[in-house]
């Protein structure tokens, strides 16, 4: 982290060396850090034994067993029993990349327009999205749905993707971006004959990668976990999504063994773990520049 | 520099604008001109006047929704105020391994609410692992009914909601942290401050302006909440309906053929204006604060 030589990690007592803990202190941070992740990953993890556990176990039995005695993946397949999990999850995914595609690029579009070019109308314009941040999505659903509706797109995979095309907090992060790009570089390219889709295309993604794999990331993330919207669009079962699919499963009156609504659970998590794991170095990036100041 | 015609910023703004247009603002607008109307989804309404909102305020159905909001706030604010920010604390000293912890704090943010309210159910079943545990304890003699009464369920929903918002949180505040000067802490810890002294008049005076952030963030997101009791109750609001929060409140009133759209964009307007209250305050606490004695940020 930073570039000075250190003989140990902690300090001795009555130094005042604040960039070193005591030796003590190093202990108790560490045994706090060990209980935030038993808290943050515990239940996953139970849900996740759940899930693996043979139909002879006992998944009630005291003291709970984290680890199946014969761990199987039986409740993966028995699951579509009740509901066809894994094209429930396709639907999911297939949303959730069309947000990602669609987020990047016109957000990185609009947020060139807002973050390096001036123009007439551009304040109002900046008005108009911020704007939007003041309006929680809950308060305008009944009139989406009508919209939705009315574009013959309830109850369709279409309809639950439509709204969400292109964020306007997606917008502003790229406008951010963008601004960070120094104006002689774009104008250098400007004076080589480069057009705007071109400055785009060579100067500004290059520069704005590690944002946009921030949208995406949240753009993905959002899509995929989204429970309100898709319940509200969707209500013939064969087009559920993954979210409104699950509760379904949960709130039905057949026999559902709880290692069946674990597994379910578990598919669930695994793709925005990968996407997660694959792109959050980018993620405490921002957290990192602000930290090594001292 | 001269670089583009003059329409080239509007071809690139167009989508976003347009989509912002139409399912954003328009949306809005529309809303609050649907309640003041008694319309259907099939059948466009007549002018009613203030008659929606007079009908909400004898609501029972809204009284409960906004007792169960106002208990949401109450609960989640201070604790996902203060929580984060010892979180923070603990994760911000870059120790070996820190960005291990760092992302498994993050962890429970990034997972689906709905994925998160089956696991609590499992959890907090009558033969769940948390009762088995309290009853081996011996602490009580029969099972808590932690999804089934009022109360206990609305303490289930919000210890999720809290357990879920933490790392969210904790990220706002690492960033913050990074601003407050390592010097402010040397200095008073020289002048014999402990940590307790420290983190009171280092630490918080210069996360204050995170801290007003958070707390109103975390008070417009209890307001909105919906998916949380919607599957812990699969659907029903609890016994009675009583555990609804305001959104549950609009999906029911309002969806479906037959759903009252008038009526339910009257509760989506209430709700609108009760998440404008904290960010009002928030405005005037930082006009307060520019307009006279010392900022936290000397």
């Amino acid at each position: 982290m930073s570039a000075t030589v250190r003989q140990r990690p902690w300090r001795s007592r009555r130094s005042f060396d604040m960039h070193r803990p005591t030796l003590a202190g190093l202990i108790i941070r560490y045994v706090l850090l060990v209980v935030v992740v038993l808290v943050s990953v515990g239940p996953f993890l139970w849900q996740l034994s759940t899930s693996l556990k043979d139909v002879t176990e006992d998944i009630y039995a005291f003291p709970p067993q984290l680890i199946p005695s014969q761990p199987t993946l039986e409740a993966y397949q028995s699951v579509t029993r009740f509901i066809p999990v894994y094209q429930y999850a396709f639907h999911s995914l297939l949303i959730a990349l069309g947000s990602v595609a669609s987020n990047a690029v016109l957000a990185t579009l609009a947020g060139y327009a807002m973050g390096t070019m001036r123009f007439r109308g551009r304040m109002l314009v900046m008005a108009l999205f911020l704007s939007t941040l003041l309006l929680p999505g809950e308060v305008t659903l009944t009139s989406q749905f009508l919209i939705v509706n009315s574009l013959g797109l309830a109850n369709t995979l279409f309809g639950v993707y439509l709204p969400g095309v292109v964020g306007a907090v997606n917008v502003l992060l790229m406008m951010t971006a963008c601004r960070a790009i120094p104006q002689d570089v774009l104008d250098a390219a400007t004076i080589d004959g480069a057009n705007t889709v071109q400055r785009i295309r060579h100067v500004v993604w290059p520069n704005v990668r590690g944002m946009v794999a921030v949208i995406a990331v949240f753009s993905f993330i959002g899509a995929w976990d989204d429970f309100l919207w898709p319940l509200i669009v969707l209500n013939d079962p064969a087009k559920y999504t993954l979210t409104v699919g699950m509760a379904f499963l949960k709130a039905s009156p057949l026999g559902v063994d709880q290692r069946e609504i674990a597994a379910g659970t578990i598919i669930a998590l695994v793709p925005i773990l990968v996407v997660f794991a694959a792109l959050q170095r980018f993620f405490f990036r921002g957290v990192e520049s602000g930290a090594v100041k001292g | 520099m001269r670089s583009h015609r003059w329409f080239t910023p509007w071809l690139l703004l167009l989508p976003a604008v347009v989509w912002v247009l139409v399912f954003s603002i328009y949306p809005f607008v529309n809303t609050v001109i649907l309640s003041f109307t008694n319309a259907r989804p099939l059948r466009g309404g007549q002018f009613t006047g203030i008659e929606n909102y007079v009908r909400l305020a004898q609501d029972p159905m809204l009284a409960n929704a906004l007792v169960t909001t106002f208990v949401y706030v109450i609960a989640c604010v201070p604790l996902l105020t203060v929580v984060p920010l010892l979180l923070a604390m603990l994760v911000h000293k870059p120790v070996p391994g820190i960005g291990f912890f760092r992302t498994t704090a993050y962890f429970p943010v990034i997972a689906s609410v709905v994925v998160v309210s089956l696991i609590w159910s499992w959890l907090f079943d009558s033969r769940g692992v948390v009762n088995q545990t309290l009853e081996f304890l011996h602490l009580v003699n029969a099972p808590i009914p932690f999804l089934v009464d009022r109360w206990l369920l609305l303490g289930t929903s919000i210890l999720l909601t809290v357990w879920k918002g933490l790392g969210y949180y904790m990220v706002v505040y690492l960033a913050a942290l990074g601003n407050v000067a390592p010097e402010l802490h040397e200095a008073a810890a020289i002048d014999g401050a402990g940590a307790f002294r420290r983190f009171l008049h280092v630490t918080v005076p210069g996360v204050r302006g995170a801290m007003t952030l958070v707390a109103a963030l975390v008070a417009v997101s209890a307001m909105r909440i919906f998916s949380e009791l919607y599957v812990l109750t699969n659907g029903s609001g609890g016994p009675g309906g009583e555990s609804m929060s305001i959104v549950m409140m609009v999906k029911q009133v309002g969806s479906g053929l037959n759903g009252q759209v008038g009526y339910a964009s009257a509760v989506s307007v209430v709700l609108f204006l009760l998440t404008l209250l904290p960010l009002l305050l928030i405005g005037w606490l930082n006009n307060r604060d520019s307009g006279g004695t010392l900022g936290a940020r000397a």
